[in-house]
């Protein structure tokens, strides 16, 4: 493709994206493991390469209230974290959704305290779910690049207006170099369009922005927030379509592997696809009828394609790396037992819950998941979720 | 609330686009008290439009004070802080007479 392919941290790869979305506004606050990213872009402010207004502030609560005031402005706005800092700033995420302001944020998973960990899982994003921001997960460089340009094109899009996070695995992918394909400023000016915000502060033309809404208000604005979060599957799903047209490579809200003829198939979300890709191959080398499918749209929630694809198999091996303490199984293998409520036929859906705070899951232990799992399913006993892995 | 927009009209983002308009809230039907003036005690000192949170108290150009009921929500400040007692707090019935 003649494409300019060049080595670089991942963390760099997105700070890149963002030069190339040419910001106006980054608050940030550093926090492992995503401190690369703002520092990586404090410099190219600082050296003159990126023009944007670069503040630095106390907190995340702060990075994010300031990205709220930026964007309201009209200002195209960025900011980062990770576990602390994401539950620190969590207030103002659900804000920042219900005045649809189109913030994009990377965010670094990592685990959240207690214990203390710097380490990565999905604890930290799982437990803003219910946010109302644009979910997605990248499984390496190249998609947190790519992921990080759509976001801004997705999130400004008149018919969107919601904040978007891209989720990158603490250090499994953001203190990893990998070979990432840039596009030229031309190619990202073409892609991403000015943007002109449907509403914004103005002292000409004055609103008022985060109103009190009466109870006899609230549920009709939450209803059209809800049916407009469904809604921007479509609109992700053309830009994902023009990408591929223009630079190649494409995206979908459940990526697959082998997953045709599969007898089970495992879900996961981020880094860890690509072990388990491995895995699937160890196992078809076997004769296991086993397939994947990594989840890299996680809100709006892919119901129709979470049926239509898992819906073929006879067992799902749900990979969460959260824990829902006294909860009745990982995020995703609950949501994923919902969309097949009162389906028929559906699969059975094992959970299991690995890889917290950077415990790796190697590819026998993906074997290993799919063995039990399939063993439960032809005994007809599905524990809530197994903890796998962990010491008795 | 079957005149109030659904949540297909309902504005963006509860975004107010159209400044100041808070008054076309009637805040009245809150009130679950009214307040009643004797003017035989009132000395008309303004105290109570001072206090009173709402534009509640109206005064006329005569300089005699009465209540806008459309706004007033009951909360009894102006009883209260008015010093001669010439404010009373009386029930409102579901009839809307006291």
């Amino acid at each position: 493709m003649g494409r300019n392919r060049v080595s670089l941290e991942i963390c760099e790869a997105c700070a890149e994206a963002v030069k190339l979305a040419d910001v106006d506004v980054i608050a940030a606050y550093p926090i492992t493991p995503q401190t690369h990213i703002v520092e990586t872009l404090s410099a190219m402010v600082a050296d003159g390469i990126l023009d944007a207004e670069y503040i630095n502030v106390e907190s995340e609560h702060s990075a994010m209230s300031c990205c709220i005031g930026s964007s309201a402005a009209g200002a195209r706005s960025f900011t980062a974290t990770a576990a602390q800092g994401l539950a620190l700033m969590s207030e103002m995420l659900f804000i920042a959704s219900g005045l649809r302001l189109p913030i994009v944020m990377a965010l670094v998973t990592r685990t959240l305290s207690a214990p203390l960990s710097i380490w990565g899982d999905h604890s930290d994003v799982m437990s803003v779910r219910d946010c109302g921001w644009i979910t997605v997960f990248a499984e390496n460089g190249q998609e947190v690049f790519d992921f990080t340009l759509q976001g801004f094109r997705i999130a400004e899009d008149e018919r969107v207006l919601f904040p978007f996070m891209v989720c990158l695995d603490g250090f499994h992918l953001s203190h990893v170099i990998e070979p990432v394909e840039l596009i030229s400023e031309e190619e990202a000016r073409d892609f991403l369009p000015i943007y002109r915000p449907r509403y914004r502060l103005h002292p000409n033309e004055p609103i008022s922005m985060g109103c009190f809404a009466m109870p006899e208000y609230f549920m009709e604005i939450k209803k059209r927030q809800d049916e407009e979060l469904k809604a921007s599957y479509d609109v992700i799903i053309e830009v994902w379509e023009e990408w591929e047209k223009r630079f190649g490579r494409s995206y979908a809200p459940l990526v697959t592997y082998q997953t045709e003829d599969a007898e089970a198939i495992i879900l996961i979300a981020g880094s860890y696809a690509g072990t388990a890709r491995l895995a699937v191959d160890d196992m078809r080398k076997k004769g296991l009828k086993v397939g994947l499918a990594s989840l890299k749209l996680w809100r709006p929630f892919p119901l129709r394609d979470i049926r239509e694809i898992l819906g073929r198999t006879e067992v799902v091996v749900v990979v969460d790396r959260a824990l829902s303490v006294g909860g009745a199984g990982g995020p995703m293998a609950c949501e994923v037992r919902s969309a097949f409520h009162g389906e028929s036929p559906s699969p059975k859906v094992v959970s299991f819950v690995a890889g917290l705070s950077g415990r790796d899951i190697l590819r026998s232990d993906f074997e290993e998941m799919v063995q039990r799992a399939l063993s439960h399913a032809e005994k007809g006993e599905l524990p809530y979720y197994e903890m796998f892995g962990v010491r008795e | 609330m079957a005149d109030l927009p659904s949540w297909r009209t309902i504005d963006h983002a509860c975004i107010v686009s159209q400044p100041g308009n808070a008054s076309e809230y009637l805040t009245g039907d809150w009130r679950s008290r009214r307040p009643v003036l004797d003017r035989e005690k009132c000395v008309r000192c303004g105290r109570c439009w001072m206090f009173c949170p709402e534009p509640a108290i109206i005064v006329d150009e005569g300089g005699e004070y009465s209540f806008d009921y459309r706004y007033c929500k009951g909360c009894g400040i102006c009883a209260r802080e008015c010093p001669y007692d010439a404010i009373d707090l009386v029930e409102e019935c579901e009839d809307g007479q006291e």
